[in-house]
């Protein structure tokens, strides 16, 4: 990761300073582990505050010590040489070996000292098995569950995510130039129908676009049966994302250029933008360089938020579109109460969230010079 | 006083934080006619559904959406048996009971069911009745008979001998004008449903109902389950309004006052806060509220207080911080720690209240996200177990295939209740944003 972020950070810090080069790469590389370290112990208070609600009560104690109950229970019963015991000391058999196998996997110790364990496994991405649930390749682990539904959810919700922040920043520069104008009244105008979340429209899109009109898909990622060839699957593909990454769109583009254009307007009424702009430079040039450069670490900082936000969001609006990524996978887990694949979601959740934080970091650092030349002591 | 008034002037400058305000006052009222009209207890007790709604249609539209289409959809019709048209004729061991059930129906639609609820009065022995269908051209069609326990549903729509005696559905073909061709048609007129019913005791009596269930209902239709949404549309009003206002409460209370302990202790008190704040940033609330949902209670009350905790070192910290921090050095305070002011004091007396005004359009944007995260919660089928929310409608609308059935209306009513509620609080919220930041108000 540090070597990655030393290499983005190259190009920016090469033409500034011609010794300090090495030092600018020390510093980021600095900052990026004490971020790294600072991300992971909240990964793990996260997840380790995620296994107590789940284990609140000893819900999770409960089910396990039931599985392992019906487990041991099923391979005696299915077992021939079993058959001519009597059924006392087969029963006598089975408590003993659930007795063993609570104690191998301490289940009988106090709960301080277990959910450590279960942070470990946690942590370690060691999700145990589904309940109910199983992946599309027919596996049982939590893991290739919730990984083989991972791609789904990162290419729709990256799709909206960067359409949305470009299309913002893009349409908040114009705005910002033209404020006052009409369009700029309309966008304030429509600013509050950002109230309602991405899945609320989706429930109209859906009404007006697949079933009144019937124009396309009202769920799934692809037609049934999937379509040959890696062209056509594409073009599928592409019209189902039409209406989520559309609900999505509408749910946060108003705000979002809203606030970037009340940003900018602020910020164009800075004393060194005057300057620039009495020195008569060009507008285009004002823009990038006294504009956009200054104020791009605090657009990064909105943009994690709003991604993180929306992560959230994913959950309901992958159940409304059918789309068949986490969230949805989170909602079917419910819906059996499976709850090792509900804790394992919640990891994943806690590790994406914590990744994006992170990346977005690394750009800042790239992005403020302050953290370049502090250090790391933001 | 003088201030609302004066705060009364500004926004009225602002169109939409009127319309914002008065679509607030109309949800506000909403939920008190809601408050009124059906007490708690019976609005729990009609939610929960059963045998109380069934004299009501499955999956009819509001009555309303007549207006919108060619032919007139029927309503409920309900005729009940009435003693004075009864005719006893007694013999021996016995009686024949004769009631007439004559309804007109001139709608242009079929029925969608037709059902006759009996209910008898006896000591031991069974009556036994017998049914005639009278048509207004003079048909009689026998419906069949049968013996009547106490307490009996005779569903007509569901006979199959029947059914197979008339050629198709029997709430369809008793209505229907046997001379149109292709699709049946209705022959309005006066219909009647003859009982003959025959007791064997002196005593015993016989009460019907005949109930031919129409396709449309009241203002907000009814669901799977018979039940009258409107129940559920008035009384998720004063639920998410509670909802809503409670966790923008909760929420910006505590994260004001840990933001001002931070800012005023100083310290490792305030590094504490920082490091908790940047913990809870990226913890994921809703995965944990749904955690919660699955095992333990998706009570509406707990969802608050989770959502509550979970949101005291909200990002909102950093900002309130922000603001917070040249309070700390001003002259004021430092008047009120010259003549001995307690820390508490300082902090809840002098330094929260300087920042309240700001914070009261954040406090009402904020509403309408929390009222969407209980509609959210609903959606995913962790809604309260016994309230009936919004969320919860749209929910059953969603898991019963409302859109592809093209029961629009039970999506659309929540819906737009939603709407409405989002649109006014945040319409008066970015208003009110504008009148307390000044430095907004220029650009």
């Amino acid at each position: 990761m540090t070597d990655s972020a030393d290499k983005l950070a190259a190009p920016y810090a090469a033409p500034r300073s011609t010794g300090g080069l090495l030092t600018d790469i020390k510093r980021i590389a600095t900052f990026t582990i004490m971020r790294l370290v600072a991300l992971f112990v909240t990964v793990i208070i996260g997840v380790y505050l995620a296994i107590l609600v789940a284990n609140m009560g000893g819900q999770v104690d409960q089910l396990r010590i039931v599985q392992i109950e019906s487990g041991i229970a099923e391979r005696f019963r299915a077992d021939p040489a079993f058959f001519d015991l009597p059924s006392e000391q087969r029963q006598a058999l089975i408590d003993t070996q659930v007795q063993m196998e609570i104690e191998r996997l301490r289940l009988d110790q106090p709960f301080i000292r277990r959910s450590v364990d279960y942070l470990v496994q946690a942590i370690s991405l060691n999700l145990g098995r589904a309940e109910q649930l199983h992946s599309d390749a027919g596996s049982r682990q939590v893991r290739d569950i919730i990984v083989e539904r991972l791609p789904a959810t990162l290419l729709l919700f990256g799709t909206a995510n960067f359409l949305i922040f470009f299309t913002s920043i893009f349409a908040a520069l114009y705005l910002s130039r033209r404020y006052g104008s009409g369009l700029d009244r309309a966008v304030i105008g429509l600013a509050p129908s950002s109230a309602a979340p991405p899945w609320f429209y989706g429930i109209f899109l859906i009404l007006i676009f697949a079933f009144l009109l019937g124009a396309l898909p009202h769920g799934g990622m692809v037609d049934v049966p999937p379509p040959e060839g890696r062209l056509a699957y594409a073009a599928s593909v592409l019209r189902h994302m039409i209406l989520p990454v559309t609900a999505m769109f509408v749910a946060s583009i108003f705000i979002s250029i809203y606030s970037w254009r009340t940003f900018f307007l602020i910020h164009s009424s800075e004393d060194y933008v005057e300057m620039a702009r009495a020195k008569g430079l060009p507008g285009r040039l004002i823009e990038q360089r006294y504009i956009l450069r200054p104020t791009l670490p605090p657009i990064v900082t909105s943009f994690a938020l709003s991604l993180i936000g929306l992560w959230s969001g994913a959950i309901i609006t992958e159940r409304v579109f059918n789309w068949p990524g986490v969230g949805t996978l989170l909602f079917q887990a419910i819906g059996q109460t499976d709850t090792p694949v509900i804790i394992g979601s919640v990891v994943i959740f806690a590790y994406l969230l914590a990744l994006t934080v992170f990346l977005l970091d690394v750009v800042y650092a790239v992005l403020d010079p302050r953290v370049r030349l502090a250090g790391g002591a933001r | 006083m003088n201030a609302l008034r004066n705060l009364l002037v500004q926004l009225r400058q602002y169109p939409s934080a009127l319309a914002g305000l008065m679509v607030v006052g109309f949800l506000l009222g909403l939920a008190a006619f809601a408050l009124v009209a059906i007490p708690y207890s019976q609005a729990l007790e009609l939610w929960r559904g059963g045998a109380q709604w069934q004299h009501y249609p499955v999956n009819a539209s509001p009555a309303w959406s007549n207006w919108f289409r060619a032919t007139n959809l029927p309503r409920t019709v309900r005729v009940e048996s009435r003693a004075e048209q009864a005719v006893e004729e007694r013999f021996e061991g016995g009686r024949i009971l004769s009631m007439p059930l004559e309804f007109d129906y001139h709608y242009g639609a079929f029925p969608s069911e037709m059902n006759l609820f009996l209910s008898a009065e006896f000591a031991e022995r069974e009556p036994f009745m017998r049914l005639t269908w009278h048509t207004p051209d003079g048909r009689e069609i026998p419906v069949g008979g049968r013996r009547i326990s106490r307490q009996e549903r005779v569903s007509i729509s569901q006979d199959w001998n029947l059914e197979r005696r008339l050629g198709g559905l029997p709430h369809v073909q008793l209505l229907a004008d046997p001379n149109s061709n292709g699709l049946p048609q209705v022959l309005p007129g006066r219909y009647r449903l003859e009982i003959e019913a025959i007791l064997f005791e002196p005593e015993a009596t016989l009460e019907a109902t005949l109930v031919a269930y129409g396709r449309v209902y009241g203002l907000a239709g009814t669901d799977h389950q018979r039940r009258d949404l409107m129940v559920a549309l008035l009384w998720g009003t004063p639920v998410a309004l509670a909802f809503g206002l409670l966790a923008a409460v909760g929420t910006t209370i505590t994260t004001l006052v840990i933001a001002a302990a931070g800012v005023w202790f100083g310290g490792w008190i305030d590094a504490t806060i920082q490091r908790l704040t940047e913990v809870n940033m990226i913890l994921p609330l809703l995965p944990i509220l749904i955690l919660v949902g699955t095992l333990y209670t998706t009570s509406i009350w707990v969802m608050l207080g989770i959502v509550v905790a979970l949101g005291i070192f909200s990002a909102g910290i950093k900002v309130y911080r922000a603001m917070l921090l040249p309070i700390r050095e001003a002259p004021y305070i430092e008047a009120a720690r010259a003549y001995g002011a307690s820390n508490s004091r300082i902090v809840l007396r002098y330094m929260i209240p300087r920042i309240l005004p700001v914070l009261i359009p954040n406090f009402v944007i904020l509403i309408p996200g929390f009222v969407f995260l209980e509609a959210s919660l609903a959606v995913l089928g962790l809604g309260d177990p016994v309230l009936p929310t919004w969320g919860k409608v749209m929910n059953d609308a969603l898991s019963e295939g409302a859109l592809y059935h093209g029961f629009y209306y039970w999506v659309l009513g929540p819906a737009v209740l939603l709407m409405l509620t989002g649109l006014g609080f945040a319409m008066l919220g970015f208003a009110l944003d504008r009148i307390f930041n000044p430095r907004l108000r220029m650009i």
